[in-house]
């Protein structure tokens, strides 16, 4: 099992709130996503295992949701909204700028695994833009000098 | 203090007690239940249980002229009349908190700072539909909201607002927080449907509509947020109250996204039939445009919306004016765009995303969407070519009314009025391989 045991039960305990058990993919997923930090055929089994699904089901469901990363992601996932509330306030520029800074393109990862920069469609963030989401958190109203910090904040983190 | 840094208009809400939806999203105490109770909270939901039948609210939410906040704009209880009443079947409730049209942030700040609002209108809903398992079905990335609605959860458990036998009735009701996958399809109500099964999040034909067989094909109400937070308020105060808000035929408070190129985005709260150039210009709310630039154009229901042009601003936000201006309300967000902004530009942002958000069932869609996105893309890259403009009016025609669900029109009626408002700039695009206006937005 990749799954830890926190994961696991945490998935066992969403089963059991749903009148059937494949409504409990989505958040078993999530949960996987979570602590996993990316999906796999590994994930796709634990997760069928637990939930008594065929594994092929999961994989269906998993594939389409862009959300998951499917293959290994930096510590920190960096996605960056680039749709169009973002972009009339300079959602290009901002990924520009971390382009610089990671000194990578949108898509991949530093030597050093720490961060994977993205861009993705809106998060719902759309009076607070730019804004970007790291891992499980939000950051919004997005100015160079905040972004410095952040990132500065996460390396010395790590 | 708050998760989000978002801007409200609470403070005006607290003064005027027509806008009921914002009073105490500025109140960083509003998210635990004993201040939510304090301040009159559950009151609606055990008026309703205890001495109201089902049929009475379905009739009073009529009455009150509340219609879908999702995008529709679909009469909220003439929705839930729409479920059989002789069905042996279990009934479901699900909240559309999916929140994904571009422009859209408003289900986030309900959830975020008051989530026992949006538990009380689900139960009350559910209550009126016969259902005892209610989902709220979120967004994977809201995970904020999901955190907080499922510590609400749990006290709305510990204070007997939900569970067995509430307030004594014999009335069972749980609820469950569902984490959803991001997809903006996932909103679509029944992509949502399968999406909560487990399924790949694609849309089903209709009929049979939700309401007759939605959920594990049992009886199913899908309303979104907004919609939900909105009928304590009517239960509380009734419906007779509500329709004084508003306009006659569009009654009741919205709260409108706005974002763009404003000098003070964020969420208000305003009486439906609110001016949108006072929404934009007036200091309380937008406080007009950056840089007090020239406005060009304003998407005012979400990126699914007609594009309004400057000269058509002096529009009254309700769903018959924007529909008379050619456009809609959809969700409420409100995109404001100035002079400098290439519409070409606008646009690619726009398909783009309908073809990455685009479920793939119907042809049309799956394959039209692509296509618009190769053909903006080149004239937005300085390759367009002559007959352009024609090519793209003919792949939108052949989309419109002729998908599964509303993600094809969606997709398409923004270019379509983009091109009838702004043809002189698409075609001096294809004929100077370039913009006809510098877009090149910095960041601060
Ligand atoms: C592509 C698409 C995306 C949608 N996204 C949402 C959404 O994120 N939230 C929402 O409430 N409704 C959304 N809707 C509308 C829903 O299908 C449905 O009409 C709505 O949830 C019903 O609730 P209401 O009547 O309270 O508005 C979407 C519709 C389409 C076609
Ligand atoms: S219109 Fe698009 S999103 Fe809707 S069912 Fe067809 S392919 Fe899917």
């Amino acid at each position: 099992m990749i799954l830890n045991d926190e994961a696991i039960a945490k998935i066992k305990e969403r089963v059991g709130l749903y009148p059937q058990s494949k409504s409990a993919i989505l958040p078993a997923l999530t949960i996987a996503y979570h602590q996993v930090g990316y999906l796999n055929d590994k994930v796709y089994k634990d997760i069928a295992d637990i939930i008594k699904v065929p594994c092929v089901e999961i994989a269906e469901a998993a594939t389409f949701y862009t959300m998951f990363p499917k293959e290994p992601v930096g510590k920190y996932l960096i996605q960056v909204c680039h749709n169009i509330s973002c972009a009339l306030l300079g959602a290009d520029s901002l990924i520009s700028y971390l382009e610089q800074k990671l000194e990578i393109k949108k898509g991949e990862t530093t030597r050093d695994n720490l961060f994977t920069l993205v861009t993705v469609e809106c998060l719902g963030s759309c009076a607070t833009a730019p804004m970007m989401q790291i891992n499980q958190d939000y950051y919004e109203n997005l100015t160079r000098e905040k972004v410095d910090k952040i990132i500065e904040e996460l390396r010395a983190k790590a | 203090m708050f998760y989000s840094p978002v801007i409200t208009n609470a403070a005006e809400a607290v003064k005027n007690e027509k806008l009921h939806l914002f009073r105490f999203v500025e109140d960083s105490e509003q998210v635990k239940i004993g201040t939510y109770e304090a301040h009159g909270g559950y009151q609606a939901w055990k008026k309703a249980l205890t001495s109201m039948q089902p049929a009475q609210i379905v009739e009073e939410v009529k009455k009150s002229g509340l219609r879908g906040r999702g995008g529709a704009g679909f009469p909220t209880g003439m929705k839930w009349s729409f479920i059989p009443k002789d069905s042996p079947k279990p009934r479901y409730l699900i909240c559309n908190a999916d929140e994904s049209e571009p422009g859209t942030c408003k289900d986030r700040v309900l959830m975020e700072r008051d989530p026992h609002a949006v538990i009380e209108g689900m139960a009350i809903a559910a209550y009126a539909i016969g259902c005892h398992r209610m989902f709220i079905y979120i967004r994977g990335e809201f995970n904020h909201s999901i955190i907080r609605l499922e510590t609400a959860v749990k006290e709305a458990y510990a204070h007997k607002h939900l569970g067995k036998n509430i307030y004594g009735t014999g009335y069972d009701l749980d609820m469950v927080v569902h984490s959803g996958g991001g997809a903006y399809i996932c909103g679509e109500e029944t992509a949502l449907l399968n999406s909560l099964e487990g399924e790949r999040g694609m849309s089903r034909i209709r009929p049979p509509f939700p309401a007759i067989e939605g959920l594990y094909a049992c009886p199913t109400i899908v309303n979104n947020v907004e919609t939900l937070a909105s009928v304590p308020h009517i239960i509380n105060r009734g419906a007779d109250w509500y329709r004084t808000l508003g306009t006659e035929k569009s009654s009741g408070t919205k709260i409108f996204s706005l974002s763009g190129h404003v000098k003070r985005p964020g969420n208000y709260e305003v009486e439906l039939g609110f001016n949108l150039k006072k929404l934009i210009y007036d200091p309380a709310y937008g406080g007009g445009i950056l840089g007090d630039k020239k406005i060009k154009g304003v998407i005012p229901g979400g990126s699914s919306t007609p594009f309004l042009k400057a000269d058509m601003l002096d529009v009254n936000l309700d769903y018959e004016s924007l529909a008379q201006a050619g456009s809609m309300l959809g969700s409420g967000a409100v995109i404001v765009f100035h002079e400098d902004t290439c519409i070409v530009w606008v646009i690619l942002k726009l398909i783009h995303f309908y073809r990455h958000e685009s479920c793939g069932k119907c042809t049309p869609c799956r394959e039209g969407t692509g296509w618009l996105e190769q053909i903006i893309g080149r004239i937005e890259a300085g390759g367009g070519k002559p007959g352009d403009i024609e090519l793209i009016e003919d792949v939108c025609g052949n989309i419109l009314g002729r998908t599964i669900c509303p993600l094809g029109d969606a997709a398409v009626m923004p270019i379509q009025s983009a091109i009838k408002h702004w043809r002189d700039e698409w075609q001096f695009h294809i004929d100077n391989k370039k913009c006809m206006v510098k877009t090149n937005f910095e960041f601060r």
